[in-house]
């Protein structure tokens, strides 16, 4: 039977609507939002994990507030483009150079000049006009197996094509910027003939190719692979879960060209409307904050004057790539081209 | 109001739906002709043909896959008993509740080189004991086997449930054995229901890129998200997604082709089910051991694996303190489940009113296009719908007005938007089930006797309708929870759901901390699947009086 829909069941039905709608269009800013009181920056952060407490202790220290929207390199990098002039970002930062360098030739920072950033921060992690500086520094070592490996057998990354290490080697995927940036650097070092011949190599042994580094790390550490390819925090993240992990890094390149290394690093944007104070916080996180920012995550220091956590200074120092990192972007397209080529996956 | 244009309102709302369903396509079309030849050469880098031969190879095994799983399980559990076969007949749905990218989760760190089972292999047989290779096609499509067979096994149970007995039991009287009584009698009369449920699971094969991607397989879908998240490549997005559109829709004509226009619905209502042949011994035993292996592998395994990592972990951080992440993630998931259940509840309800209270052809039409939204994988409709944002972005800016650039960026608006696109067939055909046992002379005579339509829908068809758009609407919501190409390519930046979350937490190889949002997905799926599914496989309702579909998203196959 019908039932009559009375006018209170009506407006039930409308108040239901109501709140069920409101929130979620309130619910699409994700910005925190700290006290409410005093100058504060805005930062479009890649930085998934432990940026908090950085952010927090700045905010001590000096008084400006930080708010901050996380979100892949690629689609904070995109909103950026998106929002253009009107965004409300004063700090852009990523965890792979390659966008940086990016942003910055589709104009998203501004030059800085900065006294401080330039004493703090070595030049070839920085960009040259003041765009982007590098905050930290992820290294991308050979790690092996120590029950396995004899380290004095391992050299150079082209060295893993080494028959010997046939059916025993562990690679990240083609689609990864690692891999990308480590080709590149390979053909910025060696040409493009001997970076080719290299990959060759290394496809020629068969490896195992997993899409995360982690994984590669427990499969070395459980014996799957001898020799692997991976930055060094996950190794340093792993060990510190479980010190008994048999896993070790090799810092390749030392004889030649240096260690290749990629950095987390931020720029002052175009749009922003507190440069004074962005720029503020860059100088704080490349000094007074440095430890703190890469600390949390087993990164190295940009700063030569802080020293490594030390789970990460237990990996020895190392010479790195002296190549300015911003110069890698240009040979990214050789890399992929070359890693499809080869049949890298 | 005169009752013309009364009667116009509900034909509106239903061409309406129909343009807003059609729109994201036709961005898609218009988006591919306008591209040029540029995404072309930059997609022959990303390996578009090997994409393309992997989807094929893996729409093959898992249709194939399916079909021996669920056609079988479904043959077993109606035409023999044995122990546990009722509670079998509807635990076997479960998997439903257990998404493909929780399950290719939990497969992949069980299976991978340091999990238990290779670790284990390891210390009974010694460090070079053999295992078969992980990371490759044919495990990706044993997972999404495992998680999508539950289609094929639901249509097949119904088919046997309305058609199977008489001519099953005419074949055997006539001297046919079991076996080939079922393979030659009901087999073929299965066909239609057999096509309908690997369509299904061809269409969902084609929207995966999570499980996939675990095993390292590059699919098309795989390459879409890669292109559009990691390069914003828009034009190279959309040529990807209008190549996998094609694939769908060369699927639908397949499915029709496979029916060829059959439908053995029996002209007379034949509600007899088929008398189970008692098992005995062994063989009953291995009939239960298949059940209780599939829902193994497919339920108790998974669901006991994210209880230990949730255990490992409950609400932590990365750095072992409280984490307000997995909080916010469900909070998010529960708003954008509630409100694309609104709104499709709300519009599902209009269009099955449009169509009883106008029989014409045209209304009919317009009902039946904003249906096709299931079809289209859901990697394919985010990025036509991306599109459509874009252009309304320009549209907007040239106006002066603004809101444009949120719109393209993700707004949680667009994401409800394009979700209720996606399940509104869903939607509809449940509540079209519960009124299918009203006559439509009902509506006729509310009309004739001067009734305006909005009376008719306030007074006749929702109160007739209500337990329909209940379940409708806790069906949607489940599919939206469970949900996640859409809100990864469309989610406003901070908006993440527990969907969104297991897949960040699993990229990050944090498996432990990805456990309770995965679990939580599953428990709060499992809840409705269970129930509703459990009262339509152990008592069918009677089909002449309400027939009710078992699974109303198939039902629509048929339609």
């Amino acid at each position: 039977v019908p039932v009559r829909p009375t006018s209170a069941r009506r407006r039930r039905a409308l108040a239901t609507v109501a709140l069920g709608v409101l929130p979620a269009l309130l619910s699409g800013c994700g910005v925190a939002l700290g006290g409410d009181d005093g100058p504060a920056i805005q930062v479009y952060s890649a930085r998934s994990y432990g940026a908090e407490e950085a952010f927090r202790r700045f905010t001590e220290d000096t008084g400006i507030r930080v708010e901050f929207l996380n979100g892949n390199d690629a689609e904070l990098r995109e909103r950026l483009q998106s929002e253009g002039p009107d965004s409300p970002a004063d700090v852009f930062m990523t965890v792979d150079v390659a966008n940086l360098a990016l942003a910055a030739e589709q104009g998203v920072f501004r030059e800085t000049s900065s006294p401080a950033l330039q004493a703090a921060v070595p030049e070839d992690l920085r960009d040259p006009s003041g765009r982007w500086f590098g905050l930290s520094v992820r290294a991308r070592g050979i790690i092996y197996n120590p029950e396995r490996v004899d380290p004095a057998s391992l050299s150079t990354y082209e060295a893993l094509g080494d028959p010997a290490l046939r059916g025993r080697l562990c690679l990240r995927t083609s689609t990864s910027a690692y891999t990308q940036s480590l080709v590149a650097s390979m053909i910025a070092n060696l040409g493009e003939d001997a970076a080719r011949a290299a990959v060759e190599g290394w496809m020629a042994n068969d490896p195992q190719i997993i899409n995360n580094d982690v994984e590669i790390v427990r499969t070395v550490a459980a014996g799957g692979c001898d020799v692997g390819v991976t930055n060094h925090y996950y190794v340093a993240r792993l060990l510190a879960e479980d010190p008994d992990l048999s896993v070790d890094v090799f810092w390749p390149d030392q004889a030649t060209s240096g260690t290749h290394v990629n950095i987390s690093g931020a720029g002052v944007t175009r749009s922003s409307d507190s440069p004074a104070e962005a720029q503020r916080f860059l100088e704080w996180l490349a000094t007074t904050g440095q430890s703190l920012f890469v600390d949390g995550n087993f990164e190295f220091p940009v700063n030569p004057q802080v020293q490594p956590v030390e789970q990460v200074a237990a990996f020895g120092e190392f010479r790195r790539d002296p190549i300015n990192v911003g110069e890698l972007g240009r040979f990214n397209a050789a890399a992929t081209q070359l890693l499809t080529d080869a049949g890298y996956r | 109001v005169s009752t013309r244009s009364g009667r116009r309102t509900p034909v509106l709302v239903a061409w309406a739906a129909a343009c807003l369903v059609a729109l994201p396509v036709l961005a898609l079309v218009v988006g591919v002709v306008g591209a040029g030849p540029g995404p072309w050469r930059r997609l022959a880098a990303s390996g578009w043909v090997g994409q393309t031969g992997s989807t094929l190879a893996l729409l093959g095994l898992v249709v194939l896959g399916t079909l021996l799983v669920g056609g079988g399980l479904a043959w077993l559990t109606a035409a023999y008993r044995f122990p546990g076969r009722r509670a079998a007949s509807w635990l076997l749905v479960l998997p439903l509740a257990v998404p493909g990218y929780v399950l290719g989760l939990v497969w992949s760190s069980l299976l991978s080189y340091p999990g238990p089972l290779q670790s284990g292999t390891r210390a009974l047989l010694g460090d070079d004991a053999w295992f078969p290779p992980v990371r490759t096609l044919p495990v990706a499509a044993a997972v999404l086997v495992l998680a999508l067979y539950p289609y094929v096994y639901l249509l097949a149970r119904a088919a046997l449930r309305t058609q199977a007995a008489t001519p099953y039991g005419a074949a055997r009287t006539l001297g046919l054995g079991p076996v080939r009584a079922a393979v030659r009698v009901v087999l073929p009369l299965a066909r239609p229901s057999l096509a309908a449920g690997a369509l299904l699971v061809a269409l969902e094969t084609l929207s995966d890129f999570a499980t996939v991607q675990y095993f390292g397989v590059d699919t098309l879908s795989v390459g879409i998200y890669r292109v559009w998240r990691g390069q914003f490549d828009r034009p190279a997005a959309t040529v990807l997604a209008v190549a996998v559109l094609l694939l769908a829709l060369s699927l639908l004509g397949a499915e029709r082709l496979l029916r060829r226009g059959a439908r053995f619905s029996p002209a007379v209502r034949d509600t007899t089910p088929l008398a189970p042949v008692p098992l005995h011994g062994a063989r009953a035993w291995a009939a239960t051991g298949a059940c209780a292996l599939v829902l193994g592998l497919a339920v108790v395994v998974p669901v006991a694996t994210l209880v230990t990592w949730s255990a490992t972990t409950p609400l932590q951080g990365p750095d072992g303190s409280f984490d307000p992440a997995f909080l916010a993630a469900a909070a998010n998931s529960a708003l954008l489940a509630a409100q694309v259940a609104a709104v499709v509840g709300v519009v599902a309800v209009l269009l099955v009113h449009a169509a009883r209270v106008d029989r014409r052809r045209r209304v009919h039409g317009a009902v039946h296009a904003t249906l096709t939204g299931y079809a289209v994988p859901g990697p394919v409709l985010a990025i036509g719908a991306l599109l459509v944002f874009a252009a309304v972005r320009t549209a907007l800016d040239a106006a002066g007005l603004p809101g444009g650039a949120a719109l393209v960026t993700g707004s949680v608006a667009g994401l409800v938007a394009v979700y209720a696109v996606r399940f509104l067939a869903l939607g509809f055909t449940t509540v079209e089930a519960r009124l299918a046992g009203v006559s439509p002379s009902l509506t006729a005579a509310a009309l004739s006797l001067g009734a305006p339509p909005r009376r008719v829908l306030g007074r006749v068809h929702l109160p007739l309708a209500r337990s329909g758009v209940a379940v409708a609407a806790v069906l949607v919501a489940v599919d939206a929870l469970k949900e996640l190409p859409i809100v990864l390519l469309l989610r406003p930046l901070g908006f993440d759901t527990l969907a969104v979350r297991v897949w960040q937490l699993a990229a990050d190889s944090r498996y432990e901390m990805a456990g309770l949002p995965a679990l939580t997905i599953v428990l709060v799926a499992a809840l409705p699947v269970a129930l509703l599914f459990r009262r339509e496989l152990l008592d069918p309702p009677p089909p002449v009086r309400l027939p009710a579909p078992a699974a109303p998203e198939l039902e629509l196959v048929h339609a």
